[in-house]
């Protein structure tokens, strides 16, 4: 490492930090906050909130930390006197146009404002019985509404619209405490990434149209995960309330999507909590189906895989986990296997300044691990040997008329499924198996990235991830064998990712193959 | 001559010399008053001969911070390969203030030489004289001037054959106060909001379009071809009390007055002199109750501070203000204090570029609050609370307007305290009616 470190100390902390680093960064580094509103790590730094001002020794004036660089040898204090009262005075002034609507403000829980003024805010205020500054609410776009009198100019908004989508249709209107965001009269907000200015809005003065007055933020439970919707593979957390999945916000992560995810990923959480779930296994007896209980269910499986003497076809969905994918194919190993993924095309949507960040064209999110499990085979070609196949393993896959008609059409057809489809007429069987949400696994994403996901709500009814399906099935197919017991080490046993555990990903993955983009 | 009055004997007339002259306007004019030798000169010499004939003289900034201009040539960088700029502050917009558009009006082309001469000395190439937008005349005429310039071969790619480039455009400002602090002119001339930048980085270093710049007044370059052809030695000999303190100054004076308007002084006459002998003194019948001297950003005065004060930036500073832009607001004793520093907080809420909290917030409170105070409305507590608003906007922002503002609060209720307490204890009738 060439990179020249420098040492200096924040409120008595020693930290050691790249030279040219923000006294903001390296207070984290020590553990110290230094609040702020308009400092954001993934935007330029404009230093106008003027809340992180901090003291550093022997400077004649206090400093804006976020755009401060540390020199060595410095003694900085975040919490002396005079920075203290220096934020006391920025949160009295933020908040004398500041409508105390809290009660009904979808942000109240998980609001900067409120917290910082909570921490170190003045308890009553000076401002007296003036009217506040009073602007109409907004509609800037499909999802999103701008309460203006909520609003603290951090001008995070703009920043993100000018200098990461490129895209500039955000500005700051008038002058003084006249001052509001302004939209381009001819624009709407409708970049496929700007719903990311609601998470950025330190306040709630740009909130979500979906979102709104749906839940409080602390009745919510917060799950980290990876979303579903492509093979960028951005991080996200899955918010539920109640077990109902009602958010899905970008968790940060700098390798992959830094603190953003697309509008499109952000909106596709419906799925999640559909109620006509597969809940019981089933097998089919005269033309009709019966409920079982799970060990005949897997007797049945595993009968029906030792007995498939001619090809065998394995259907599987995009969001299946890399732990089901490599459990699906050991339980069928040894047979005259094909194995696809379906992949929907969708239009590329790139977030614009951001290298390697888009909306990625093949919606299927762990193709990656597709690729590495060797279930990639040609889609249509798979579908097509459907007819003539000994057996049809099909798992969670949205299949269209056409595709659903050849897969009816074979003889014996398994069915791992979280909702049936009416389509396939009577399968076989018809097993439950969780989804994403209510699981534990890991998806590969374009650039061979492994990164887990945590369940976020119970799995329906009897439903079992599709791994331990498999796993459990094979396990009855020879003496001695044993299913693996839990998602980890299912997944350390499958040959890409021998030896590793879910931990060894950390909740941000790591890279496990020189990459498969495609 | 009839502008505005004859030059009074006390006056120093260098870059006034030709004000109201309408035929020192034209290029002929100019040349034929000696102008555009300086500038002859320049193309002769080496950028760095430039910078110390200015360091020599001692000149320092006449926009209001008065860094010695020499000392800001000689930080842009040498031979670095890029693009450098000069601009040319004539956003001249502050409260009380218009000595700048004396010179745009009468004496364009001394500004148009001063800029070519301070192009040359930085290595710029081109230079934007950023104009306020309400200037309208000075504009036009300014405008001419440099078309003349350029048709006689002073400016353009061959400046009088020399074989230097001397370019030089007019940008005129849409009417914000703000975009004359140096970097948000810099951002208005990019065409961006006129917002001020963070520094660092100084404008020497990424400036304009991210090259190198210089930012100077009007009058500072006007008065840099003076330096030139009379000699850095006699510059510096023009002052009379501080020797860091050199040459003339542009002093507009405003308010109650018998002669307000705009005059030229050695460095460091009194201001007695100033108000009383040249400006005539007070009307008949009044006495000076207070003094803004640097335009309306610096501390208030009161009549025993101007008493002994030197006008130059030692003396004044001395007396707890600043000589600033050399606008001076004189006010005498029928003055509501109160009133006067409300207008002015006004104005600053107006003016406030609403980036940082502190300024977009503060100065509009502040307002309030002196209006509440001028209505009969104050209360008891009000003073306490503008000096501790008025501390959380000083020092705590990207520019000083915010600073500005506060200085008027906190030195208007140190020295004028009792005409507060008149209006909050009820014994001064409201100056203000209901809103």
């Amino acid at each position: 490492m060439t990179t020249e470190m420098v040492s200096v100390t924040i409120e008595g902390l020693p930290v050691s930090v790249p030279k040219g680093t923000s006294i903001i960064e390296a207070a984290k580094r020590a553990g110290v906050m230094v609040p702020h509103y308009c400092y954001h790590p993934s935007l330029p730094s404009p230093a106008v909130c003027r809340m992180c001002l901090v003291e550093i020794e022997k400077f004649p004036k206090l400093v804006p930390a976020c755009v401060t660089p540390i020199v060595d040898g410095q003694v900085i204090h975040v919490h002396s006197p005079a920075a203290r009262k220096a934020r006391e005075g920025v949160l009295e002034f933020l908040l004398i146009n500041h409508p105390l609507d809290c009660p009904v403000c979808d942000q109240a829980g998980e609001c900067e404002l409120q917290d910082f003024v909570f921490q170190e805010g003045q308890a009553a205020s000076r401002y007296g019985d003036y009217p506040k500054r009073y602007n109409p609410v907004e509609d800037f776009g499909p999802d999103i509404l701008y309460v203006a009198n909520r609003c603290i100019l951090c001008t995070r908004c703009v920043r993100f619209m000018d200098h990461v989508t490129e895209t500039p249709v955000l500005n700051v209107s008038e002058r003084g405490d006249r001052a509001y965001i302004g939209i381009d009269p001819s624009a709407v907000l409708d970049h496929p990434w700007s719903g990311n200015v609601v998470d950025l809005c330190p306040v709630g003065s740009l909130v979500s149209k979906d979102f709104l007055h749906k839940a409080r933020a602390w009745d919510l439970d917060k799950t980290a995960s990876i979303c579903p919707g492509c093979t960028q593979g951005c991080n996200i957390m899955v918010d539920t309330r109640d077990d109902m999945v009602v958010r899905l916000r970008p968790r940060a992560n700098l390798e992959v999507n830094r603190h953003f995810v697309c509008d499109t990923g952000r909106a596709d959480y419906r799925w999640m909590n559909r109620g006509d779930r597969c809940e019981t296994p089933m097998v089919a007896e005269a033309g009709k189906l019966r409920a079982v209980e799970w060990p005949d269910a897997l007797r049945r499986l595993a009968d029906l895989v030792a007995a498939a003497s001619g090809p065998v076809v394995m259907l599987v969905g995009g969001r299946a986990s890399s732990e089901s994918l490599g459990w699906l194919r050991t339980l069928l190993d040894g047979r005259a296997l094909t194995a696809a993924m379906k992949v929907p095309i969708g239009p590329e949507a790139p977030i614009g300044a951001i290298p390697n960040l888009a909306l990625r064209a093949e919606r299927a999110a762990n193709l990656g691990g597709a690729e590495l499990l060797s279930v990639s085979g040609d889609w249509t070609l798979a579908v097509a040997a459907a007819a003539s196949a000994s057996l049809v393993v099909v798992l969670d896959v949205e299949l269209d008329n056409a595709e659903a008609a050849q897969v009816a059409s074979a003889g014996t057809v398994v069915h791992l499924a979280t909702v049936a489809d009416p389509r396939l007429g009577v399968p076989t069987l018809l097993l439950p198996v969780t989804t994403m949400v209510e699981e534990q696994g890991v998806y590969v994403n374009r650039d061979g990235r492994a990164q887990r996901f945590l369940p976020a709500r119970p799995a329906p009814g009897m439903a079992w991830p599709a791994w331990r399906v498999a796993a459990e099935a094979w396990a009855l197919l020879a003496d001695g064998r044993e299913a693996p017991a839990t998602a980890s080490e299912a997944f350390g046993a499958l040959a890409p990712f021998a030896g590793m555990s879910h931990r060894d990903l950390g909740l941000t993955g790591r890279v496990v193959t020189a990459g498969v983009a495609r | 001559m009839g502008y505005p009055h004859p030059i009074h004997p006390k006056e120093t007339p260098v870059l006034s010399t030709h004000f109201g002259d309408v035929e020192a306007r034209s290029y002929a004019g100019w040349v034929a008053r000696g102008g555009y030798a300086a500038l002859r000169m320049a193309l002769e010499m080496t950028p760095e001969a430039i910078v110390d004939q200015v360091k020599a003289s001692g000149l320092r900034g006449r926009g209001g911070a008065g860094f010695p201009t020499g000392m800001k040539w000689s930080f842009m960088p040498k031979e670095d390969g890029r693009p450098h700029y000069l601009c040319c502050n004539a956003d001249e917009s502050e409260p009380g203030t218009f000595k700048d558009r004396e010179i745009l009006r009468w004496t364009p082309h001394a500004l148009i030489e001063g800029c070519a001469i301070g192009a040359l000395a930085i290595r710029a190439e081109t230079t934007y004289i950023f104009i306020r937008g309400e200037y309208t005349e000075p504009y036009h005429i300014l405008q001419a001037a440099v078309d003349e310039a350029y048709a006689a071969g002073a400016l353009g790619a061959n400046a009088f054959g020399s074989g230097k480039r001397i370019e030089m455009i007019v940008h005129r400002g849409a009417g914000a106060y703000i975009c004359g602090e140096e970097t948000a002119l810099m951002n208005a001339i990019e065409g961006r909001r006129g917002n001020p930048r963070i520094k660092p980085p100084f404008p020497a270093v990424s400036g304009l379009f991210g090259q190198p710049t210089t930012i100077n007044n009007v009058e500072t370059l006007a008065a840099v071809p003076h330096i030139l052809v009379r000699g850095a030695a006699w510059y510096a000999g023009l002052s009379l009390s501080s020797p860091k303190s050199t040459g003339t100054k542009l002093i507009s004076v405003c308010g109650h007055v018998q002669r307000p308007g705009t005059y030229e002084i050695t460095m460091g006459l009194s201001m007695q002199e100033l108000i009383f002998d040249i400006c005539g003194g007070m009307r008949p019948g009044r006495t000076l109750k207070a003094v803004i001297p640097g335009g309306s950003s610096v501390p208030i005065m009161t009549p025993d501070e101007v008493m002994d004060c030197a006008t130059d930036y030692e003396g004044i500073a001395a007396k707890g203000s600043l000589l600033g832009s050399g606008g001076m607001i004189v006010m005498d004793d029928t003055t509501d204090m109160v009133y006067q520093i409300m207008r002015l907080a006004r104005f600053y809420a107006h003016e406030s570029c609403a980036q940082c909290t502190n300024c977009r917030e503060g100065t509009a409170w502040t307002t309030r609050i002196l209006e509440r105070i001028l209505r009969g409305e104050g209360k008891a507590s009000d003073l306490d609370l503008l000096l501790d608003l008025a501390d959380n906007m000083t020092g705590k922002t990207i520019c000083v307007l915010s600073d500005s503002c506060a200085t008027q609060v906190v030195s208007g209720i140190k020295k004028f305290r009792g005409e507060f307490d008149a209006y909050l204890s009820g014994a001064k009738a409201p100056a203000l009616a209901e809103v």
